[in-house]
């Protein structure tokens, strides 16, 4: 206890200093005088009585300066003194203190909104979810390839009967539907759930309950869904009496069980669900049928959580069995399927899988511009020191301590850094959830959600960054006064000569840096900015431009398929009849949609496959015209029409890919196949196209008619030359005629739905042109300070030259080229330094080598640019200055 | 600092100012004065040096300072023993007695 008070008087002496010190010398006083009024007593005379007193006394500043440690702590005291000063200093150079601020709190700010990115969406990306740092993501593959599959019901329900080294398993499966509250209907996305789901995830309902056991099974048997937060807040109007209440799915009457805490979103990244229902309601969510039963039905994406202690490895190796065992009770549908675990950040089946290499690339970025940040700041600080050395010499020759100074120093630095790192977490915070702003992903009702997590790990680790490297060029010029031979440096200030000493060389170390950093981030944007040129213009196989593509969602409202039929057939009559439209058709997926391909085993006609090899393409069902609607070209054959229905014998158009693999050398067309149990013949080969995204190798691909093949879902197709917006109030209104309780979706152009999935790449471009932008003006920053300061120290060299003759664009050129052959040293290491980096971009760069001469001829320009202005103002500044003045100094 | 007589044993002046301010409030003069007087005059405080230990006890919570009105009239600022004050002198007199003890022993060992 009394030394806990000890502590606090110590610590409130600090705070009283003045006060303190004045009451000290008032009692040393009163003693002082006790004792010259006792030897007065004894009879001196008033003058020696006070002598002797003193002397008696001792020394009285002495003693004060003594007590004063007794009381406080005499570096805290110094501690507070330095911090006045240090604060002081800040403020009498505003320019130099928000510059040097700025440029940290950028620096910290951004690697730790980047890192926080990281966080939320690869690590632990699931808000309120317990365990993540055991939480998988669990998928299929085939075995000897790399080709990621969902997981069928079955094989989940007898994942969890057999494993013994898993806690438990989830599956999870994102999907849509449209949500109508009274008169209202929005496009809400939900998941389809084991029932175990909340209770594995360890997630509470807000009000209500989970799903019980008994609520996954039985076909369509429990119609009972949990709501989302941000649904029962805004949809419901915080209603507290939902549950019990019902809500229309799909024209399945739900029971609202539960809402969801506010924090949880699902486990889907990406998006936010606003609803889940049990597996047992699969069929009434998804348009391609009945799976529960179907053990070939590869449907769902599950995650698994791991007992306490297992090891990935471990797991996989019971997965492995288990898959051997399935393999071996149902050869049919599991020959050669086996189960596959990733960690989360590694996730196959979300949109982790398009961020994971943005993020990565993000963060290095983020982290070059920190170092140049902090680069920058050292440079500041060192171009400081040297025009503080005379500070620092007086100092010392007045009798400051070497250990006092570098203290001092010391704290100046961390009264910067400390300011900065404030900035750089408010900069963190603020941009936390940046990420949504720049995804291109919008659907009205659809909530996009990137979850940021500021960690205190990710905070602490780049404000020690920043800490360090500041304290480190903090305390240079204790280190270069200490060395200070005082009466040869208070004689000859100002007198530099450009280059030389080992101070500027380690300036010049520091310029070489920020110049290299910032020409790999310039050429890295470069690579990306014409990967996405190139991207934009290359031909994805159809016309993008004069088609626009929409949907009804019959599904939802409950269509069955003869009235979906029907519905469609009057649709595109009456879209057909519109002014501007050439053509119409349908397709159950758009190209470039997030939707899933139907995909099946084939049989080919005459092809003998390898052993272990199961053919399995993917295939669209499309109507008649497709092909001239959407804008492939048919090479040889016909395409669908009409006739090809029902009644008519099965039919097939192959892709090119297709047809060279399987018929090489043969004309394809009325060659067969059989999908399904079914034989077609093909009546076509189409030109190859992308598909899903523009990088994509060419892959086998056919298409079938979707008379043949019939869902109720479908995507309709409309080439005409009005303009998407202006032929949807045309198209709502068709659709109102047929059924006035639809509507259509957004109709978009092809080359819109185009753009949305390029997404990744332009995001990695936004990302790389603020970071590269923000090295570019924080290298700017660091080399005109350095010039600058370099022409100031060397203004009485300039003005000699200038006494001697030289003129002002002599010495303009002389400062110039300088800064020139500094910036070239760097251009040549960061050019040295991207070739080497730039090659682990290579899945974001589209048909552009990582060593495009144009990227790095434009990062080149850029620099010397940059090196020009920096060097330019300064080197003016020089040549006006006047000779007979810069000789006085 | 370091040129007083050493008087006093290392480190034994806070015990001896606790001893003085045992039974009564006293001034800085007054401590160095009881400490003479009850001493028998065989030690003597150096009147400065009592001043940093009076801040250091005081900043440890064993004494108490306030301002007061001394015998003839001056403004003093008159210390007194706290609670714990006092536990820490049993406790040093104690120490003392046992190290003295032991020291005695050791010098008139044969």
């Amino acid at each position: 206890m009394p030394r806990l008070r000890a502590w606090f008087c110590r610590f409130a002496g600090l705070f009283r200093k003045n006060r303190r010190d004045a009451e000290m010398a008032e009692e040393m006083q009163a003693h002082v005088d006790l004792l010259t009024e006792r030897n007065i007593a004894a009879g001196m005379s008033p003058e020696d009585a006070r002598n002797a007193a003193l002397r008696e006394f001792g020394g009285v500043e002495q003693i004060k300066e003594i007590a004063r440690e007794e009381r406080v702590w005499r570096w805290a005291d110094e501690f507070v003194q330095d911090i006045r000063f240090g604060g002081r200093m800040l403020f009498r150079n505003p320019g130099f203190s928000i510059l040097a601020i700025l440029c940290l709190m950028l620096g910290i700010g951004t690697s730790a909104a980047v890192m926080s990115w990281i966080e939320g969406i690869l690590i632990r990306p699931y808000p309120l979810v317990a365990h993540q740092d055991r939480m998988v993501a669990l998928f299929g593959t085939k075995q000897g390839t790399t080709e990621k599959e969902g997981l069928s019901y079955p094989d989940f329900l007898d994942l969890q009967k057999y494993s013994t080294l898993f806690e438990s398993f989830i599956v999870d499966r994102i999907m849509g539907t449209t949500l109508s509250i009274g008169d209202r209907a929005e496009r809400a996305s939900g998941g389809i759930v084991s029932a175990n789901y909340f209770d594995a995830l360890g997630v509470w309902p807000m009000l209500g309950r989970g799903f019980r056991p008994e609520e996954g099974e039985g076909r369509n048997a429990h119609p009972v869904t949990v709501i989302s937060y941000l649904t029962w807040h805004d949809r419901y109007r915080g209603d507290p009496d939902i549950i019990g209440k019902t809500q229309y799915l799909n024209g399945v009457q739900h029971t609202i069980i539960g809402v969801a805490p506010e924090k949880f979103h699902g486990t889907f990244i990406g998006y936010s669900f606003n609803f889940w229902v049990p597996t047992s309601m699969q069929e009434t969510f998804d348009t391609t049928g009945y799976k529960l039963e179907d053990r070939g039905a590869r449907w769902i994406e599950g995650y698994a959580f791991l007992k306490p202690g297992v090891t990935r490895q471990q797991a996989q190796a019971e997965l492995n069995a288990i898959a051997q065992r399935l393999e071996n009770d149902f050869p049919e549908t599991n020959r050669g399927h086996v189960f596959e675990i990733l960690p989360l950040s590694k996730t196959p089946f979300n949109a982790v899988t398009n961020l994971s290499p943005v993020l990565a690339i993000t963060s290095g970025v983020a982290a070059f511009v920190l170092l140049i940040a902090c680069a920058n700041v050292s440079n500041l600080l060192l171009a400081r020191s040297l025009l503080r050395r005379h500070e620092m010499t007086m100092r010392l020759a007045l009798g400051a301590g070497r250990r006092r100074l570098i203290k001092q120093l010391f704290t100046e630095g961390l009264l910067l850094s400390v300011i900065s790192a404030a900035g750089g977490i408010m900069v963190a915070y603020w941009c936390r959830n940046a990420l949504v702003l720049i995804s291109p992903v919008r659907s009205p009702g659809i909530t996009i959600d990137y979850p940021g997590q500021l960690d205190w790990r990710v905070l602490v680790l780049s404000v020690a960054v920043c800490i360090g490297s500041t304290m480190l060029f903090a305390l240079v010029p204790a280190i270069q006064a200490s060395h200070v031979d005082l009466s040869g440096a208070l004689k000859s200030e100002g007198s530099g000569m450009i280059g030389g000493s080992g101070r500027s060389r380690l300036r010049s170390v520091l310029v070489f840096v920020q110049v290299a950093l910032s020409f790999v981030l310039i050429a890295g944007t470069g690579l990306v900015l014409r990967s996405l040129v190139r991207m934009q213009n290359a031909d994805p196989g159809f016309s993008t431009r004069s088609v626009v593509v929409t949907s009804v969602d019959l599904f939802s409202a409950g269509y069955k398929p003869d009235r979906a039929k029907i519905f469609y057939e009057q649709l595109l009559e009456r879209i057909r009849a519109l002014p501007g439209v050439q053509s119409a058709t349908l397709a159950r997926l758009r190209p470039f949609s997030y939707g899933v391909y139907s995909s099946a085993p084939l049989e080919i006609e005459g092809y003998q496959p390898p052993r272990n090899e199961q053919l399995t393409a993917d295939y669209n069902e499309v109507g008649e015209g497709y092909f001239a609607t959407i804008g492939i070209p048919i090479i040889t054959g016909r395409e669908f029409n009409r006739t090809d229905d029902e009644n008519a014998p099965p039919v097939a158009i192959v892709n090119e890919t297709m047809a060279a693999k399987y018929w090489p050398g043969k004309d394809a067309v009325g060659q067969r196949l059989k999908v399904k149990d079914k034989w077609m013949e093909i009546v076509g080969v189409a030109k190859k196209a992308n598909y899903r995204t523009k990088l994509e190798q060419p892959t086998p691909f056919f298409y079938v008619p979707v008379r043949q093949n019939f869902f109720v879902q479908n995507n309709i197709i409309i080439r005409t030359d009005q303009s998407a917006p202006a032929i949807s109030n045309a198209l709502a209104r068709e659709v109102h005629a047929l059924n006035p309780n639809l509507a259509p979706l957004d109709a978009i152009s092809l080359q819109e739905q185009v753009d949305l999935m390029s997404y990744t790449q332009r995001l990695a471009v936004a990302l790389l042109a603020v970071f590269g932008g923000m090295a570019l003006f924080l290298a700017a920053i660091g080399l005109y300070a350095v010039m600058s300061y370099s022409v100031s120290q060397t203004t009485r060299e300039l003005g000699m030259r200038m006494a001697l003759g030289a003129r002002a664009g002599d010495v303009l050129g002389l400062v110039i080229s300088r800064g020139l052959r500094l910036t070239t040293a760097g251009i040549v290491i960061g050019a040295i330094a991207a070739v080497l980096m730039t090659r682990l971009m290579g899945n974001l760069l589209y048909k552009v080598s990582p060593r495009d001469p144009i990227a790095f001829g434009f990062a080149l320009i850029v620099m010397i640019a940059v090196a020009l202005i920096a060097c330019f103002l300064p080197a003016r500044r020089a040549a006006r200055v006047d000779p007979a003045r810069a000789l006085r100094v | 600092m370091a040129k007083e007589k050493p008087d006093l044993v290392y480190g034994t002046l806070d015990m001896l100012i606790l001893k003085a301010l045992q039974y009564d409030s006293r001034h800085g003069l007054a401590i160095a004065d009881r400490i003479q007087q009850m001493s028998k005059e065989i030690l003597h405080v150096e009147q400065g040096s009592l001043y940093p230990a009076l801040y250091r006890l005081e900043a440890q919570g064993w004494i108490k300072a306030e301002w007061g009105v001394s015998d003839n009239n001056r403004k003093a600022r008159y210390y007194k023993l706290t609670a714990a004050g006092r536990k820490q002198l049993t406790a040093e007199e104690e120490h003392w007695v046992r190290i003295t003890k032991g020291i005695d022993l050791v010098l008139s060992g044969a």
